[in-house]
């Protein structure tokens, strides 16, 4: 009988051994080491302290794409990473990096031509490692938080304290939801902007909108499944394995990275037979993330640049808000759409992501022009159906050359667009600082970008049914190259069906007509 | 005249259940096909694919009472009076000729239900259970790589479409005669009279 009671209702010991056991995961309490007693006054600093200890931290991190912000891709062969594509947002860190830089896993990267700083001490331990939500990279300090109190926004009367980096080094622990989010949150400019399946709303989200990352449910950081190992990070947006077919990663099995669904719940984990066959060609976040922008923080799926610049009749910039009180346009920055509770859209994705470079030159015939285009089919076994956020909106590109530009955004000088308002003088600005050729004669130009989704996976019940897409009118409906039941049909055979059916039943009727007047003839 | 059971108690149980559940996969399976929506798409298949096994558990009986009753011979072909009794249901039948086929224990088909239902049984059914297991088991069908899944789905469909044109005749041709439910009752009774 106490067996039963201790299994079906933890009691209040069992629950506080749990917790002082969560305490406990840690051999180490920061707060009694005399390296960390302080004061510091800067991030580099503490960074020098933490080193003292973590001996080989900073050439694990300097190894990463989290510092390097490169990436050689292994089959393309293109080299990205943020120091080297455009994006459909801000279009390119080059040249406006104060502020770029502000979310670099180090200090004082002020240019991105040249490598990060060289220094072990340059590495920013705090911004992964904060646990108390004191430590903020300032904006436009590259990488630093302030060390003295600042206004941000600007002329917003918001002061900023210094935090006390001393008590937030006694207080380090592994990353939470908050920490990458600081970052991977808020890209393109603010929360939600860029990814649509990553914003503020995932640091605590309600069962309903992340089973996997909520407090109701799993409570998983984002390292639970993007497994880091000596500061690596499992998981690239730029090649993602598509269809994991290694299965449950365990010791001794599988690839061990956990970030794939497939890590955890290995390939065909439904009990009805008909749904585990879709997972060779569909990919899980196809059916189970119904839709992505779902936590009540909005995502942004236009921005045209080419009305940026258009000021008051007193030559001040404008902000007009659209009827949900999201921006809808800025003379800093043009045209926006926002959207919330937004369907993907569902291409063959291989995992392969290929970008258009600065160096490429545009088809400027078949807009839109591809920021980055995914490839994959039906045939192809590595392939499955991927759902995408496509951003789409209208970048300055080189009309004679026929290549996007690299544009100085921000800065406090006489060219930044978003202080000046002139294209000219920014498109100059940027494409001399990035040593890109520039005919001086631009345009603007449609263009779209995808980001794979695959956070905000809702509760089984919330999954999509099977007649969202086996419909004449689902949301596969535009994806060719496979024959699907309830959306594909072969017309004719249709029309043969039906009419032999039809003739046949027209057939009896008339024959019917027939008996009964001759009976009835017969009768008289 | 004999009062004689003609219709055995399994060979009733075996038409009515299969009549059932094709009228059912026909409606199942033409809303998995996309022509209209009644259940949705997945009670639809899930639904289908019940009836399917059903059937051929069915099926697996009904060959094993037709071969060891030797009533498969029924079903045997005939040229006999076949001309006969089109001619009646084309003209005979309004002029107030009598049906040309006496039916007995031996021979309770008349030569063109024999044809129509030995195409039944010899052409539609093995083509809609082919093409259907096919469909069923696509995943692993398309690991060998040979059939794709738009011609799986088109010859199914068709033979479904040969399945309602036989529905709909066979319906129709079990009111012709002397009055309209003097087929059908002995279908659900079991017994008739038949010339001795």
């Amino acid at each position: 009988m106490l067996l039963i009671g201790l299994a079906f209702a933890p009691t209040p010991a069992l629950a506080a051994a749990a917790e002082t056991l969560e305490n406990a995961s840690s051999t180490a309490d920061h707060d009694k080491f005399d390296e960390l007693a302080g004061p510091f006054d800067t991030g580099p600093a503490v960074t020098h302290a933490c080193l003292s200890c973590h001996t080989e931290a900073a050439n694990q991190v300097r190894q990463s794409t989290h510092w390097t912000w490169e990436f050689a891709h292994p089959q393309t062969g293109q080299m990205l990473g943020k120091r080297h594509v455009i994006n459909s947002f801000c279009g390119t860190v080059a040249s406006n990096e104060p502020r770029c830089t502000s979310c670099h896993v180090g200090y004082d990267w002020t240019d991105t031509r040249d490598d990060p700083p060289v220094a072990q001490t340059q590495v920013d331990c705090l911004v992964c490692h904060d646990t108390t939500g004191e430590y903020k990279k300032f904006p436009t300090a590259a990488g630093h938080p302030n060390y003295e109190p600042m206004e941000w926004p600007k002329g917003s009367g918001n002061v900023r304290k210094p935090p006390d980096l001393a008590d937030i080094a006694r207080k380090v622990g592994a990353p939470s939801r908050a920490n990458c989010g600081a970052c991977h949150f808020y890209g393109g400019g603010g929360d939600g902007v860029k990814h649509g399946d990553l914003d503020s709303s995932l640091v605590e989200p309600p069962l309903e909108l992340d089973v996997h990352m909520s407090p109701d449910g799993l409570d998983f950081t984002c390292a639970t499944c993007h497994n880091a190992s000596g500061h690596q990070v499992p998981g690239s947006r730029y090649a993602v394995k598509a269809r994991d077919t290694a299965g449950i990663d365990i010791p001794g099995r599988g690839d061990q990275s956990r970030a794939s669904c497939e890590s955890c719940h290995d390939t065909r984990p439904h009990t009805k037979d008909k749904l585990n066959d879709h997972t060779r060609k569909v990919a899980c976040q196809t059916c189970h993330v119904p839709a992505f922008a779902r936590g009540g923080v909005a995502t942004k799926m236009w921005w045209d640049w080419s009305t940026a610049g258009r000021l008051d009749d007193e030559g001040n910039p404008i902000e007009i808000l659209d009827e949900h009180g999201h921006i809808s346009y800025t003379s800093q920055k043009g045209d926006f759409r926002y959207a919330e509770n937004v369907v993907p859209e569902y291409r063959w994705f291989d995992g392969q992501v290929r970008y258009t470079l600065r160096s490429d030159r545009l088809n400027t015939e078949s807009e839109p022009v591809r920021i980055n285009r995914v490839e994959g089919s039906y045939e192809d076994p590595g392939s499955r159906i991927w759902p995408f956020k496509v951003m789409r909106g209208k970048q300055p590109y080189d009309t004679r050359n026929r290549t996007l530009l690299v544009s100085h955004v921000f800065g406090k000088d006489d060219t930044a667009l978003w202080t000046n308002f002139d294209w000219n003088k920014a498109l100059e600005a940027g494409t001399e600082f990035a040593n890109q050729p520039y005919s001086g004669e631009f345009g603007f130009i449609e263009t779209q970008m995808y980001w794979p989704i695959t956070h905000m996976v809702a509760p089984a019940e919330q999954a999509l049914r099977c007649d969202d897409c086996h419909a004449r009118q689902g949301r596969l409906a535009g994806l060719g190259g496979f024959y699907m039941p309830g959306r594909d049909r072969s017309v004719l055979l249709d029309l043969v069906g039906w009419s032999l059916a039809l003739l046949i039943l027209a057939g009896a009727v008339l024959h019917a007509g027939l008996r009964i007047r001759a009976r009835s003839a017969k009768g008289r | 005249m004999k009062h004689v059971m003609i219709y055995k108690r399994f060979e009733r149980f075996w038409h009515w259940s299969q009549a059932l559940l094709i009228v059912f996969m026909l409606i199942t399976g033409f809303e998995i096909h996309g022509s209209y929506s009644l259940l949705g798409f997945g009670p639809a298949a899930r639904l289908h694919s019940i009836a399917a096994w059903t059937l051929i558990a069915l099926w697996v009986f009904a060959i094993f009472w037709h071969f060891t009753t030797g009533e498969w011979r029924q079903y045997l072909p005939t040229t006999d009076k076949l001309g006969a009794v089109i001619r009646y249901y084309l003209v005979g039948t309004f002029t107030g000729e009598s049906h040309p086929f006496r039916k007995t224990t031996r021979a309770k088909h008349n030569p063109l239900q024999r044809l129509a239902y030995l195409a039944f049984k010899l052409l539609i059914s093995p083509v809609i259970w082919i093409s259907g297991l096919a469909y069923l088991f696509y995943s692993d069908v398309a690991e060998l790589g040979y059939l794709d899944l738009r011609i799986i789905a088109f010859v199914h469909t068709a033979a479904a479409y040969a399945m309602l044109a036989f529905f709909i005749a066979h319906v129709y041709m079990a009111t012709m005669g002397k009055t309209p439910m003097a087929l059908v009752k002995p279908m659900i009774t079991g017994y008739e009279e038949v010339e001795a």
